[in-house]
């Protein structure tokens, strides 16, 4: 065993690998042609990913710029905004001695539309999209998504569903302000709120939209990773992250559509006159017609895919931390089947949950007996992946670089976002955290910012399959100090103002003596909200600056990874490998197996005479 | 000005941003060396444990500096009696996960300290332990069950409705875009029909006058009700979602139209022994308004609040009804001086051989219809 010590691949891949006579089908490359289908209506999956990864960059901006504005008002209530009226107009009311503030309808238009970006078109479309395209055809040893164009359509209604949303924040009436759940009759009525009007129209349509663009991509990630599996790679050797993306889409496949059912009962309600969602009402002076509808109905349409949602956002997150916090332990996955099979678990259960948004919405209290068990039941698997983590680190070589400090970061923020859920889990407890501000601090805690830490880890660790260069280390870690440390100190103080009973969605706390004691702590949170804000640029900064002047990769597989995209060359084209298919002889996590020599055996190293498999 | 200042910010940290890569860079090239970076390393590696020692400690004790204002904690024990037991259960539930959470957090950064990269270290080739496995899949299984039956066993309780025969008040709230109307049933204890289609200028909540039930109705600004008694709040809305939130008495339900909902509780405090119970502490005994330090103090001017908690519009934050609770007299001193608003606004106006029609044409009727 021990006379391996380097790997020549390109001589594996051609001893061991697969003819498909690829290239022979492809002279000219009609994919990649001229600098359109190259770069814009792009049919490679590894640019498509970065499409995707782009779009959900500039996304991921704009979604925090608007948080910090809805923060300045929430942190500093009495200052003067009058500065901010180049940028919003109307919405910056001025009063008689020229004193600007925030109008509510538009802070809620705000915390609305940075809610909807955030959770789908950053961390669904942004997470899910980059890596899953990225990484899919390269790990299980493809040339291309089984679909090209319908991958790359995925994109651009992905797109469009962008373009919608970004018109909707210039319409007369404003964006869409009923909150990203869109609970009707808020949602349904224009008397009801000036952003239930147009502003409503197009969230509906942008988001029509956005659940195409994940269907189609989520039959190709399905359909790659059942069918188009290279000789040897069986499912219980892939890499966790491909079984993440496989069940991500799948939970997608089946939950959006459900979403886009209750959405076109809203439209129906908002445009026909029907009563899915409506009855007795009387707004505006006037007694509407609608009688026998529910809007709790909307809740069990809407929650049906938004719990799986929050899993579809996690899942992909969870798969890369795995993957990169074994490569920089340089050790096996602890527990590799257990991970598996608790994605399986959560992925089930998930669909099973969803009425713990709605304890106290109005539903029999009895029914609320099985969601809160198997709510919580929820809660083992996801131990489960904790503690195999921690494991995974336990005897470990460890490298602290950006990508690793981030996926030690997903851990630490998962675990502290994920017990406060076995808070409101719990109905009884949910009675009084229910839509307060510990509801806020838990799900940013254990999916906005846990999901951005596993991309950011993702990005770190991959940036050099997808731009032949590094990003500055340097600046990678300061980016992730500042940010681990800033993100806890904008929502763990959260969790307190949540328990003093402090409502979330409130434009200001003063108007109850009971919500006003956390004016230093409301200030305290948006200058740290502003502070990572301002870390989160110098990402963008340094992800840009890394493309063109970055430290270039000399070696296709820098981090002696064992996974098959580190065998593709450097600058891969389309296709991927330029002549066989490399073939896949083991599992993918190898790491520190002998005792001397690599510390890893790339999964394409046939078995040695006697080796057992793991 | 402001945005010219911020606009040269961001420049100017683009600027830093690239000239620190490119120094960063050049300096790695001159320096080289495995030793650099393993020093590199193991600073990063400390630095993860100081970050975990620094987080639990900034937890524990901005936790306690918070105490006071926190419910269920201090002063803020429930003013309900059910409250108590869900303050147990979030208590509970905070010793369990809060064990788990100091020791994940620092086996997950210790480890990742211990396992730094060292030369001519090799990693240990672990991929599992199934008994290790078995115990802690077992172990949150364990925990679980105790949460969920203990915490259902606590859920069904305070959710279960009155039973026939029980002796409580019934009384309404009505949310709407942005205030909450409160119907009290005057002597009958019975709340009259409405119908949505009925609700006009002078008639806010389209009582049907035709139910006799309706006559001895009573609208009022503030709840009152009296200390010991079973509640039971009949909860609906006019117009779009709302929910009935009482923060200190651990009340929270959704208002929703077409479909009314209800919550049960009993206050066990009143509002005079809220107050002593705040003037212990140093938090509450601060002035209340900051500009004026010999006004009332802060556990002076307290008062149960009625709140709003699902949004419902831009007016979401500003649905506020105050709430008093008093001893059983004083409910039925305060009770004896309300009138319905039959009585004082509608019979005399329509008489009552009108009450069939619809009264509500009659237009200079100025009934507060806030
Ligand atoms: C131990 C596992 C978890 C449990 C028991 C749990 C439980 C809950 C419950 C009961 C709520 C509703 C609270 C309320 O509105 O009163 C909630 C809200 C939420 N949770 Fe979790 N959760 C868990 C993990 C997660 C994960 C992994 C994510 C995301 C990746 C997540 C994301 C969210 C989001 C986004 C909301 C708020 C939705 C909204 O109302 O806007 N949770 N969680
Ligand atoms: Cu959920
Ligand atoms: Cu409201």
């Amino acid at each position: 065993m021990s006379n391996i010590t380097t790997y020549d691949e390109e001589k594996l891949i051609e001893e061991q690998g697969f003819d498909d006579h690829f290239h022979d089908h492809h002279h000219g490359d009609k994919y990649q042609s001229n600098f359109v289908t190259t770069y814009i209506f792009s049919m490679d999956h590894k640019m498509i990913a970065k499409q995707f990864l782009i779009t959900g960059i500039f996304w991921a901006f704009i979604g925090a710029a608007m948080s910090i504005i809805f923060r300045l008002q929430l942190g500093f209530p009495e200052e003067n905004y009058a500065w901010l009226k180049p940028l919003l107009g109307k919405w910056i009311t001025l009063n008689s001695s020229g004193v600007g503030s925030l109008a509510p309808e538009f802070y809620y238009a705000l915390v609305t539309m940075h809610g909807t970006i955030l959770v789908f078109f950053v961390l669904t479309a942004g997470l899910s999209g980059t890596f899953s395209n990225l990484l899919i055809p390269l790990q299980v040893g493809a040339r291309d998504m089984a679909s090209p164009l319908l991958n790359m359509l995925s994109y651009w209604f992905f797109f469009l569903a962008g373009v919608v949303m970004f018109s909707s924040l210039f319409v007369s009436t404003g964006p869409f302000s009923g909150g990203w759940t869109a609970y009707p009759p808020l949602s349904a009525l224009p008397q009801a709120s000036s952003g239930s009007g147009a502003g409503m129209t197009l969230w509906l349509i942008s988001l029509v939209f956005f659940v195409v663009s994940v269907l189609l991509g989520g039959i190709n990630y399905i359909t790659t990773v059942l069918n188009l599996r290279t000789k040897g790679m069986t499912l219980w050797r892939m890499p966790l992250t491909i079984w993440a993306f496989l069940i991500t889409a799948v939970i997608g496949l089946l939950s959006f559509p459900v979403l886009v059912s209750g959405f076109l009962l809203l439209i129906f309600d908002r445009s026909l006159g029907t009563s899915f969602y409506l009855s007795e009402i009387f707004i505006g002076g006037q007694a509407l017609d609608y009688v026998g509808g529910s809007p709790v109905l909307y809740q069990h349409l809407f929650w049906f895919l938004g719990h799986p949602e929050v899993y579809i956002i996690i899942l992909p997150a969870m798969g890369i931390v795995s993957e990169v916090l074994s490569v920089h332990a340089r050790k096996p996955i602890f527990g590799y089947k257990a991970m598996v099979f608790s994605i399986l678990a959560i992925a089930f259960l998930s669909f099973i949950v969803w009425a713990h948004h709605m304890f106290m919405s109005g539903v029999n209290p009895f029914i609320s007996n099985f969601f809160v068990l198997f709510t919580l039941i929820i809660a083992v698997p996801s131990a489960v992946k904790v503690f195999n983590w921690i494991a995974t680190l336990y005897g470990g070589n460890i490298r602290f670089n950006s990508a690793m400090l981030f996926a030690i970061g997903f851990v630490s923020m998962f675990i502290s976002g994920g017990l406060t859920g076995i808070f409101l889990g719990n109905s009884t407890i949910d009675i009084q955290m229910h839509d307060t501000y510990f509801v806020v601090a838990h799900f940013h805690i254990v999916m906005g910012v846990a999901a951005f830490f596993g991309m950011f880890a993702g990005i770190y660790h991959w940036y050099p399959k997808m731009f032949g260069r590094f990003m500055n280390e340097k600046i990678g870690k300061l980016h992730f100090w500042g940010t681990l440390i800033g993100s806890y100190a904008v929502f763990w103080p959260m969790h307190y103002i949540g328990i003093a009973g402090v409502p979330r969605r409130y434009y200001q706390f003063d108007t109850f003596e009971a919500f006003s004691h956390f004016g230093a702590m409301n200030a305290f949170i948006t200058i740290a909200a502003i502070v990572v804000f301002a870390l989160q640029i110098l990402f963008i900064v340094n992800f840009f600056y890394s493309i063109w002047k970055g430290k270039k990769m000399t070696n296709k597989n820098p981090y002696g990874a064992t996974t098959l995209e580190w065998t593709t060359p450097i600058e891969a084209t389309h296709g991927n490998w330029p002549g066989k298919i490399p073939t896949v002889h083991r599992w993918a996590y190898d790491y520190s197996k002998n005792d001397e020599g690599a510390d890893y055996v790339s999964q394409i190293q046939p078995l040695k005479e006697g080796e057992e498999e793991h | 000005m402001t945005s010219l200042i911020i606009l040269f910010c961001v420049a100017l940290l683009v600027v830093v941003t690239i000239q620190v890569s490119k120094i960063s860079e050049l300096a790695s090239k001159i320096r080289g060396g495995e030793d650099r970076y393993l020093k590199e390393n193991d600073r990063t590696a400390k630095g993860l444990v100081v970050f975990m020692v620094g987080f639990l400690v900034l937890t524990i004790v901005s936790a306690y500096y918070y105490k006071n204002y926190m419910l269920g904690y201090g002063p803020h024990e429930s003013a309900s009696e059910h409250g108590g037991s869900i303050d147990f259960m979030f208590n509970i539930t905070l010793i369990a996960t809060g064990i788990v959470f100091v020791i994940t957090q620092v086996a997950l950064f210790w480890l990742a300290y211990v396992a730094r990269e060292k030369k001519g270290r090799r990693a240990l080739y672990i991929s599992h332990d199934n008994k290790l496995e078995m115990i802690w899949t077992a172990a949150p299984a364990v925990v679980m069950t105790f949460l969920v039956v203990s915490g259902l066993i606590a859920w069904n309780d305070i959710m279960a409705d009155v039973k026939e025969g029980e002796d409580y008040i019934e009384i309404e709230a009505t949310g709407y875009q942005f205030g909450w109307e409160v119907r009290y049933p005057g002597p009958d204890g019975l709340l009259g029909k409405k119908d949505f289609r009925l609700i006009s200028a002078t008639n806010s909540l389209g009582q049907d006058w035709s139910d006799p039930k309706n006559h001895d109705d009573m609208k009022v600004d503030e709840i009152v009700l009296p200390v010991g008694k079973k509640v039971r709040v009949r909860i609906t809305s006019k117009d779009v979602l709302h929910n009935f939130y009482l923060p200190h008495f651990r009340v929270k339900m959704d208002a929703v139209p077409g479909m009314p909902t209800y919550f049960v509780f009993t206050p066990s405090k009143t509002t005079a022994e809220y107050r002593e119970s705040l003037r212990n502490y140093a938090e509450y005994q601060v002035p209340a308004d900051a500009d004026d330090p010999t006004g009332e103090q802060l556990w002076e001017s307290f008062n149960y609040e009625l709140a709003c908690a699902e949004l419902c519009g831009s007016g979401h934050y500003s649905m506020r009804r105050l709430v008093r609770i008093v001893s059983e007299s004083e409910y039925e001193d305060w009770l004896s001086q309300q009138t319905s608003f039959y009585e004082s606004t509608i019979k005399e106006e329509a008489g009552d051989d009108a009450l069939e029609e619809d009264i509500t044409e009659d237009a200079d009727d100025t009934m507060d219809s806030e």
